[in-house]
């Protein structure tokens, strides 16, 4: 038979981090030497992890592409098969395939600003940028990052935050929806944060989180004159192939696991307006 | 392809030599059958299990046969699945995975034996679709499909050109029939033909097609025989339906808040019924299903349709939560986002969505009204 692409390789649980109450992070590795050795990945692509006889769930990788032997996946405990993988522990098997999908323009943002904004739960994809810019900090113009929660426990790497905040040519800006007093920072939406921040005119933006966060964050950057084309989000949708065969991600003309996840804002602007695509 | 063979002429009572020929070559032969009042493909053997006399009369949500008398095998035009079936599996496992005794898994493909097929009976509008799932299973700079691309090489296709048009065709329109032609690569067959009252016209349309005509050692069909060809022919192109445009994608994504979906959502049922007969359709969904003793788990495809709640469900949010968007998602992804993505729309005119939709929706009404204006009221 031809090479099937729907097939998973062996991976073992090298580590299991548990990130936060819902949140935890494995570290894999592939099995076989040679899949380990060809393996490669860029910030913002995924894999699909497989949990044997549950299913397979599309997670982002979220550690530094130069070492591609070790790929870190943080994951939230959400349905049956991230709950199920959650309950695995290091020296477990899992199935893994990938990496999917266009990631961030990490070329395109060499040498200008980067702002980074994300929301929610969903700041695993754009953590890998941040690891990325602080690991080769000397690459990029002024690091600034926008990061807002529901509530002051929902953010993890708190400590990774608090070293980013100290770094040079870096600005960290985060909110929580309602705060308490561990929580020395915004309280409110991360939009509310715009006017703190000053924006030069060669800034690139990475953005994931809910659309709805993603929207009104748009608005406020084309009224600071911000190029559509400068502006690049994660979206997320129903994927269950990732080879751009199963539909379920379509997106105008569009398949999120293969045309994205990261797309630019003018590629997709026309649909994002409305709800349902 | 070699130099195109004149067309032959094949006396209706050679039909059945023909098909033991096909049969000998190896291949499961797969024609129009009768079943629960519609007309299918299955495998067959003997040419009395074709549908003689038989025309499909067809409306909005109503499929009916009745006998016309005639001795002819392919006097209905369209059967309740295209060709999609024989080369998308409704369901087939894609991959297995075994646990062993010490709790190692491993992964394995499933044994691809496929079956040689030959089917007769295909229409042009199926020919196109076939192609439009050629495009999206077998595209080479992405990833071809392994189970798709082994039936697709092992399938062997005899076309026939429809003699006569329902009232839900509108091949015409689409640019996509009723003829097979398989100059420019327009239609991919092996052979085509055309029904008479004592035989078929009969030509080749790749160089095994014509091989296989050159062993029923046939004559060459007379002018009387051509132009009764020609005849029954253009009854086909007469129909009563024509889709607006055959570009709407612009129309389509500025009539994205057109009052029209939602009346159009207070009739359908979403049952996704269009989605299965629609030969073009692609959508599948992966299912894991372990055994009962836990050794091992198949994780298979199964068709699946943009019209159920699932389709779009993800990590507790479900986009596309109502009907209408369903529908709208459904639409302009045919009609208008199939464009950017496979250079054309991906309707072949074949009409099934409308026949077999049990609310009877007639997208070509819904189409023109869609396509006429983007739904904003004129205050003036």
């Amino acid at each position: 038979m031809m090479h099937n692409p729907h097939l998973p390789y062996r991976a073992r649980i090298v580590e299991r981090i548990q990130e936060s109450g819902t949140v935890f992070t494995l570290r894999l590795e592939f099995l076989d030497p040679e899949i380990r050795a060809s393996y490669s990945f860029e910030p913002g692509q995924f894999n699909m992890v497989y949990l044997y006889g549950v299913g397979e769930v599309a997670i982002s990788i979220v550690s530094d592409p130069k070492d591609p032997s070790l790929l870190d996946h943080t994951i939230r405990t959400v349905g049956r098969v991230t709950n199920g993988i959650g309950q695995l522990q290091a020296g477990d098997t899992i199935g893994l395939r990938g990496p999917y999908g266009r990631g961030w323009p990490m070329h395109e943002a060499a040498g200008r600003d980067v702002l980074v904004i994300t929301g929610g739960l969903g700041c695993a994809p754009v953590v890998s940028v941040i690891n990325y810019i602080a690991e080769r900090r000397e690459q990029f113009g002024k690091l600034t990052i926008l990061q807002g929660v529901k509530l002051p426990k929902d953010l993890i790497w708190r400590d990774r935050f608090e070293r980013w905040i100290k770094e040079p040519n870096t600005e960290v800006f985060l909110a929580a929806d309602k705060g308490d007093p561990t929580w020395p920072w915004h309280i409110g939406l991360v939009v509310e944060l715009f006017d703190q921040m000053s924006l030069s005119d060669d800034t690139i933006v990475m953005m994931c989180g809910p659309e709805g966060m993603m929207r009104v964050c748009i608005h406020e950057l084309l009224l600071r004159r911000i190029p559509e084309n400068a502006i690049y989000l994660s979206m997320e949708r129903n994927m269950q192939c990732a080879l751009g065969q199963c539909g379920h991600c379509q997106y105008g003309a569009d398949f999120v696991c293969r045309d994205g996840p990261v797309f630019s804002y003018d590629q997709i602007e026309p649909l994002f307006a409305h709800k349902g695509f | 392809m070699t130099r195109p063979l004149s067309p032959q002429f094949l006396p209706r009572e050679q039909l059945q030599q023909f098909i033991d020929t096909l049969t000998d070559a190896g291949h499961l032969v797969y024609g129009p059958q009768l079943r629960d009042d519609a007309i299918i493909y299955a495998p067959f053997k003997t040419i009395a299990k074709l549908p003689q006399g038989i025309e499909d009369h067809h409306t909005p949500g109503s499929y009916r046969l009745n006998n016309n008398g005639s001795q002819r095998w392919f006097d209905w035009v369209s059967s309740a699945q295209g060709l999609k079936p024989l080369l998308f599996k409704p369901r087939e496992t894609l991959w297995r995975a075994t646990r062993d005794a010490t709790g190692t898994v491993h992964f394995k493909s499933p044994e691809n034996r496929v079956e040689k097929i030959a089917v007769i009976g295909a229409r042009a509008c199926d020919l196109a679709a076939l192609k439009l799932q050629d495009q999206h299973f077998l595209s080479v700079e992405h990833t071809p499909d392994p189970f798709y691309a082994a039936r697709r090489r092992n399938l062997f296709i005899i076309a026939i050109n429809c003699t006569r048009a329902a009232a839900t065709c509108f091949c015409v329109s689409t640019g996509d029939g009723p003829k097979c032609d398989a100059t420019n690569n327009r239609h991919a067959f092996d052979i085509a033909m055309t029904e008479l009252d004592n035989g078929f016209i009969i030509t080749s349309g790749s160089t095994q097609g014509r091989q296989m005509i050159e062993q029923l050692t046939l004559n060459s069909a007379d002018e009387t025989q051509l132009d009764q060809a020609d005849q029954r022919e253009a009854n086909a192109t007469l129909q009563q339906r024509a889709i607006p445009s055959q570009n709407m994608r612009d129309s389509l994504f500025n009539a994205l808040d057109h009052p029209q979906w939602d009346e159009i959502a207070s009739r359908c049922l979403s049952c996704g019924n269009c989605t299965a007969v629609c030969p073009s359709c692609f959508c599948y969904s992966e299912q894991t299903e372990p055994t009962l003793d836990g050794t091992s788990s198949e994780q298979l495809r199964e068709w699946d349709s943009c019209f159920t709640q699932g389709h779009s469900y993800m990590h507790g949010i479900t986009v596309r939560h109502d009907t209408k968007l369903r529908y709208r998602q459904w639409l302009t992804h045919k009609f208008a986002g199939w464009h950017d993505q496979y250079g054309r729309s991906g309707c072949t005119g074949c009409g099934r969505c409308i026949t077999w939709c049990p609310a009877g929706i007639d997208i070509i009404a819904e189409l023109a009204i869609l396509n006429s204006d983007n739904g904003e009221t004129d205050d003036a």
